[in-house]
């Protein structure tokens, strides 16, 4: 009977994952193809690679995109985080119903909604004020910060919520004003989780299309508005190519993630024994004294 | 110093919370008012391309004029209807594709040994860092006529004529569930994960076979996990619009590619809001549902 169910639960995991990578794989694969019909196999080559850091059109596009990621990623952490503070720490208040919704809903929000709002906007604002003038880059920022830090919120609220808070009660309980607790206490705690907010908002920020779309001015194309505009005419062999060094950086991210975490975690045993051989030590020499 | 700030009501407190909160409701509420407006406004060939709502009659008087005309417009003209119907079905039947594939696979993966459990919800997650855009692409590739799929069947002589996949819902449906399916899958495994074992051997003492074990236990318990994954994947799915226009076909009908026409193509603003309010209004009961769900979560982790 148990062999049974562990034979239902191999499959699952085989068939899922096979279902999640090949897609992934083919892309690579692929991306050697010389054919430029991507799919019919015509020999090993490099020439999309070529091709791709050759095309100024691409890589403008990386790099506006790369920068407006790296600016509203920060901004998003800054805000998820104290957003996801006052959620995790400040207790009820009035208008926590309202900032809690304000932050879930721009995760499961249909983009295109998020978007034309967005754009309509700042299309109103500079009406009024005239800021910001025309859409760009600003725009783009502040509308990506707007939905990634409903992400970074929900990372920092969750980690949070599971950490004991005793530390904090006792730092307060000794003196120390909050700001302080927050500098010294809080804040290192959770910078794995700032860390890793950090790196999903920027992610999200790289890849979005739908909202920068919308709110991107004419001169403001981003990558993901250079692959769709591409992609629609049909498979194309140098956006496989592109496909491939997004998948090798992700992966090289992966390992680096990976070694660190171990290394964090043989760290933290390292000091678990040694606090504990410490305090060994400090019973035997009280009983003796 | 710290007094006079008090006294005007400006505490540390209230500032921290002050920030985000004028943020969100600056760049997130506030557009969905001045969308409320646009869509009760008339077009006009102008940049923007729509009349103000208020006209100054005379020094003193405002006339408000509000046009229902792009609201009628979507009940009358058929192509709306048939739109918003198609992209419900087609988000739901995705919802539930997306729960039967990714039950089996959270399941395994929370019942799996303990130290191969986080690796594996690594390798669940790991796709969702790659871009969504080029995996999206990535099916164009596997689906098309002469694709990996096709020759990959008739070279094992299942086919003699290529399958059309491409441009057929079957192409939107695997590609929503391929891009959603960790949106699934995370919510299910945190709550199957934690589900309390001993239930299932109670269960088995007392005579219980696994898969009635299973359909009385383990299934009532994760409804919470289900809900969450459903809404997760349903919510977005309702208004996608890269999936179905890159695998379906062009003159397929879906409320998010329809409001991109009315949006860039036709540059009608006033009804690109409209439609975007109409989907709104289906979507506030899902979205609401959702964020309670959430809170429950999160106050429950407070407790803990």
């Amino acid at each position: 009977m148990t062999q049974g169910r562990s034979w239902f639960r191999l499959s699952a995991l085989v068939i899922g994952f096979a279902f999640l990578y090949i897609p992934i794989m083919s892309l690579v694969v692929y991306s050697f193809n010389e054919s430029k019909l991507v799919t019919v196999w015509a020999g090993f080559s490099t020439k999309w690679y070529g091709e791709l850091l050759h095309n100024q059109q691409i890589l403008g596009a990386a790099w506006l995109s790369l920068k407006i990621a790296a600016v509203s990623a920060t901004i998003a952490v800054v805000l998820g985080t104290l957003a996801g503070l006052v959620l995790a720490r400040f207790g009820p208040f009035r208008g926590r119903t309202l900032l809690s919704g304000l932050t879930t809903a721009p995760l499961v929000m249909p983009e295109v909604i998020t978007g034309l709002s967005m754009l309509l906007l700042f299309v109103t604002m500079e009406q009024l004020i005239g800021w910001p003038a025309g859409r760009g880059m600003t725009t783009i920022v502040i509308a990506h910060v707007t939905f990634t830090m409903a992400y970074v919120t929900v990372v920092v609220q969750s980690r949070l919520s599971q950490m004991d808070d005793s530390l904090e009660e006792a730092a307060m309980d000794l003196g120390a004003r909050p700001s302080r607790v927050f500098f010294l206490i809080t804040l290192p705690i959770i910078t794995p989780a700032l860390l890793s907010g950090w790196l999903l908002a920027f992610t999200l920020s790289v890849d979005d299309l739908v909202t920068t779309s919308f709110v991107a001015g004419p001169g403001s194309s981003t990558l993901p508005m250079v692959i769709f505009s591409k992609v629609r005419l049909g498979v194309s062999p140098d956006i496989n190519a592109l496909a491939t060094i997004v998948v090798a950086i992700v992966a090289v991210g992966v390992v680096i993630a990976g070694v660190m975490m171990s290394r964090q975690q043989k760290a933290r045993d390292r000091d678990a024994q040694m606090a504990l051989a410490a305090n060994q030590q400090m019973i035997e020499s009280l009983k003796k004294g | 110093m710290n007094r006079v700030l008090k006294r005007l009501g400006l505490t540390g407190q209230g500032l921290v919370t002050s920030v985000p909160y004028l943020w969100l409701v600056l760049f997130f509420l506030v557009p969905f008012v001045i969308v409320l407006k646009i869509s009760f406004s008339t077009a006009a060939i102008a940049m923007p391309p729509y009349a103000p709502l208020l006209h100054w009659v005379s020094e003193k008087v405002v006339q408000v004029q509000l046009d229902f005309s792009n609201f009628m417009f979507l009940v009358e003209d058929n192509l709306y209807w048939k739109a918003y119907l198609n992209s419900i079905m087609v988000a739901a039947i995705s919802t539930i594709l997306c729960l039967l594939i990714g039950y089996p696979i959270a399941y395994s993966i929370a019942r799996s040994p303990p130290s191969s459990r986080n690796i594996l919800m690594l390798m669940i997650v790991l796709p969702f860092w790659t871009s969504f855009l080029l995996r999206v692409y990535a099916w164009i590739g596997i689906l098309k006529q002469n694709g990996l799929l096709n020759n990959t069947l008739m070279w094992l002589g299942v086919i003699h004529e290529p399958l059309q996949i491409m441009q057929t819902y079957t192409a939107v449906y695997i590609g929503i569930v391929y891009s959603y399916l960790p949106f699934m899958i995370l919510p299910l495994y945190a709550n199957l994960e934690k589900m309390d074992l001993t239930l299932l051997e109670a269960a088995s003492d007392l005579g219980c076979k696994p898969w009635q074990a299973f359909y009385k236990i383990t299934l009532p318990l994760s409804q919470p996990g289900i809900v969450a994954g459903c809404l997760l994947v349903f919510i977005p799915a309702v208004g996608e619009f890269v999936i179905p226009s890159l695998l379906g076909s062009p003159g397929m009908l879906m409320i998010g590619k329809v409001l991109w026409t009315e949006f860039f193509n036709n540059r009608d603003w006033p009804v690109a809001s409209a439609v975007a309010i109409a989907l709104l209004m289906f979507l506030v009961i899902p979205i609401m549902y959702y964020q309670r769900a959430q809170d429950a979560e999160a106050g429950g982790g407070l407790h803990r």
